[in-house]
């Protein structure tokens, strides 16, 4: 690996950790195409990426718990539930047209979106500041 | 209660696994929506539950011998740093303005998925 491809990962890790740390997400999202630009192929970079995202979401996740904001239970039962969820997406995957569904997913993020922008722009009183 | 987080769970597999995108984007949402956490709460527990995921994910993949462990080094150590650095910035974002930024992540995701 030459110095570039090692400064560029050590740089969109750093990256994908911060949107990991702020949102709540595993970091994937960045995750991916780092490796993907670094040279591994698709399933090898979506395999590697999970292994990064563990240490990540643990220190999120414990930074969290000092905060008082992780529910461990509600975590762990959201958790262990998608992993049932993600066998049955592979069914799915298989059966219906993936461009399709690519689409539709991405109408739902953006109403999803439209809607936290909706609720975001009301008053506090429903989702009152943490500090 | 554990009705609707189980639910949440089952629709993040579903969609982490047919979008390839992690479960997060979907959790932080519906915890929101469904279980009525604050944003904060919300981010935090979806962390939480991403672990329990990822870990099994990750060993099913490097069972068949699809990981690159110096990879995930490479990138996940510095991870780590930015991680704690963001929960660190996050508890400096109001209530309102975090869920305003996660809106306008979702956004860009869900545009990007669209112009693919």
């Amino acid at each position: 690996m030459s110095a570039w491809a090692i400064a560029a990962g050590l740089c969109l890790g750093l990256a994908a950790g911060v949107l990991s740390g702020i949102f709540g997400v595993g970091g994937g999202i960045l995750f991916v195409p780092t490796l993907l630009l670094l040279g591994l192929g698709q399933v090898e970079a979506s395999a590697t990426s999970l292994l990064a995202i563990v240490p990540t979401a643990a220190a999120g996740a414990y930074r969290q718990r000092a905060y008082g904001n992780l529910r461990a239970r509600a975590a762990l039962v959201v958790g262990g539930v998608s992993i049932v969820g993600a066998e049955l997406g592979v069914q799915i995957a298989t059966r219906i047209d993936e461009d399709l569904l690519r689409r539709a997913f991405g109408v739902l993020l953006l109403v999803v979106a439209l809607r936290l922008a909706l609720t975001g722009a009301r008053p506090a009183r429903r989702y009152p500041d943490v500090s | 209660m554990t009705t609707r987080l189980a639910l949440i769970g089952l629709v993040a597999g579903v969609f982490s696994t047919v979008f390839g995108v992690g479960g997060g984007i979907v959790v932080v949402p519906l915890l929101i929506a469904l279980a009525a956490l604050p944003t904060h709460a919300a981010a935090a527990t979806s962390l939480g539950a991403i672990l329990v995921t990822a870990t099994a994910g990750a060993v099913l993949y490097a069972v068949r011998g699809e990981v690159r462990p110096g990879y995930a080094l490479l990138v996940g150590l510095p991870a780590v740093g930015g991680a704690l650095l963001g929960t660190h910035l996050q508890q400096r974002l109001s209530g309102r303005a975090l869920t305003l930024a996660f809106s306008a992540l979702l956004a860009v995701i869900g545009v990007r998925l669209l112009a693919l």
